[in-house]
């Protein structure tokens, strides 16, 4: 595994802490609240620093795409520093490895914003801003509706899917699995 | 595979008669479901003969089928709902003798990624666009050369809209490949045409090709 891409999170900082960007949307559909959520983390390794005038194309659409993911159908929660206005000051993964961490309703609202919205031209353009990485970028996983994942659970879902592939436990937006049943314990 | 074929071969078959296939197309190109009486209106033929081909072209997977009352008529005495066809969103090709082009462009596009190599990637779509612009015949209309090409172009607001994706398959696995691929592509063909490619733009929505080809400066 590079460098950019360490195999487990350190302890975050008290700055990683998630905060909410908005009211998770679970129980606010009476009978329709799904029990579980989906959260997602991606790495991207810089290719040069933000402030670098070969980045203002990717820094130039953080905020339009990021407000565009925040009133998106399905939007639950993404990571946002405190005081900040996105996640890209959070270095967990590494000083120069960028991370965008949200919790989302279910899959296809997830797909439906990074492929069908202006997101998918940002991720066409990718390789000018960042680096090809070895290995497991991305990790979904299902969580209780309600609930924030954490920077360490994260990391470790990376290394779930860089160990054993997608699996019901971490997965992949090609390879995606349902949500855990959720029948009541007794009957 | 075996059934695949079966299936594709049964379609072409249903698709060589050319009364046929004018109804088929026309179906592909309506926006929206098209009734019996649309389609015998549109390719001014009667309406029974009409229904036996687009039956015929249901029956062999092309046409979907939706039962609905039209004009807004509800309850006793307004009658059976009208049969109304749509093109099926399932894929069907032929290749004799059997060859999976599919499985290799997945493989491919998956090694691209591995690699880092979209630029590569759009560099020989767009060389690949121009080679297509430039052989097609000059005086063809643009929505005429990419409806030869798989694309279902349709005007909207002055731009062309695509209603049909031709790497569909590819751009469910790979999106931002396929949609890379695809943009470059189009965007070749211009320029082969001797146009301006950055009419082509990226503008993805569910249900159509991620690009859309703004106003020419001449219309």
């Amino acid at each position: 595994m590079s460098a950019s891409t360490p195999a487990s999170a350190s302890a975050p900082d008290p700055a990683t802490a998630p905060s909410p960007a908005g009211s998770p949307d679970s129980g606010t559909a009476p009978g329709a609240a799904p029990a579980h959520h989906l959260a997602q983390i991606n790495l991207g390794l810089l290719k040069a620093p933000l402030d670098d005038p070969s980045m203002k194309g990717f820094t130039d659409q953080l905020e339009p795409v990021n407000a565009l993911a925040d009133r998106s159908p399905g939007f639950v929660w993404r990571l946002i520093e405190q005081g900040g206005s996105d996640a890209t000051g959070l270095r967990p993964f590494g000083p120069n490895t960028i991370i965008n961490f949200s919790v989302w309703r279910d899959v296809e609202t997830l797909w439906d914003f990074t492929y069908r919205t202006d997101h998918l031209d940002l991720l066409r353009r990718r390789r000018t801003w960042f680096e090809r990485m070895d290995g497991v970028l991305v990790a979904l996983w299902w969580i209780p509706a309600g609930t924030i994942p954490t920077v360490e659970e994260a990391g470790r879902k990376l290394d779930l899917v860089r160990e054993i592939g997608p699996s019901p436990e971490a997965f992949t937006l090609r390879t995606p699995f349902p949500p855990p049943a959720s029948h009541p314990q007794h009957a | 595979m075996d059934h695949a074929s079966i299936d594709a071969a049964h379609a072409a078959h249903t698709l060589a008669d050319p009364l046929r296939r004018r109804f088929y197309e026309y179906v592909a190109a309506a926006d929206g479901d098209v009734s019996r009486g649309e389609a015998a209106d549109a390719l001014g033929v009667q309406r029974t003969l009409a229904a036996h081909h687009l039956d015929k072209l249901a029956e062999a997977g092309l046409l979907e089928v939706t039962r609905r009352k039209v004009n807004g008529r509800e309850g006793p005495g307004s009658g059976r709902p009208a049969k109304l066809y749509r093109r099926a969103d399932r894929e069907l090709s032929l290749h004799l003798p059997p060859r999976d082009y599919e499985l290799a462009a997945r493989v491919l596009a998956e090694a691209v990624e591995r690699h880092g190599a979209e630029e590569a990637l759009h560099a020989a779509a767009r060389e690949e666009g121009r080679r297509i612009g430039a052989a097609a015949d000059p005086d063809a209309a643009l929505p005429d050369l990419l409806r030869e090409r798989g694309y279902e172009p349709e005007p909207a607001g002055g731009a062309l809209r695509l209603r049909n994706c031709p790497f569909h398959s590819l751009a469910r696995a790979f999106p931002p490949l396929a949609c890379g691929l695809n943009l470059e592509l189009l965007r070749g063909v211009l320029e082969g045409r001797g146009e301006d490619g950055a009419r082509a733009r990226m503008d993805p929505a569910e249900g159509r090709c991620c690009v859309t080809v703004s106003k020419n400066n001449e219309d």
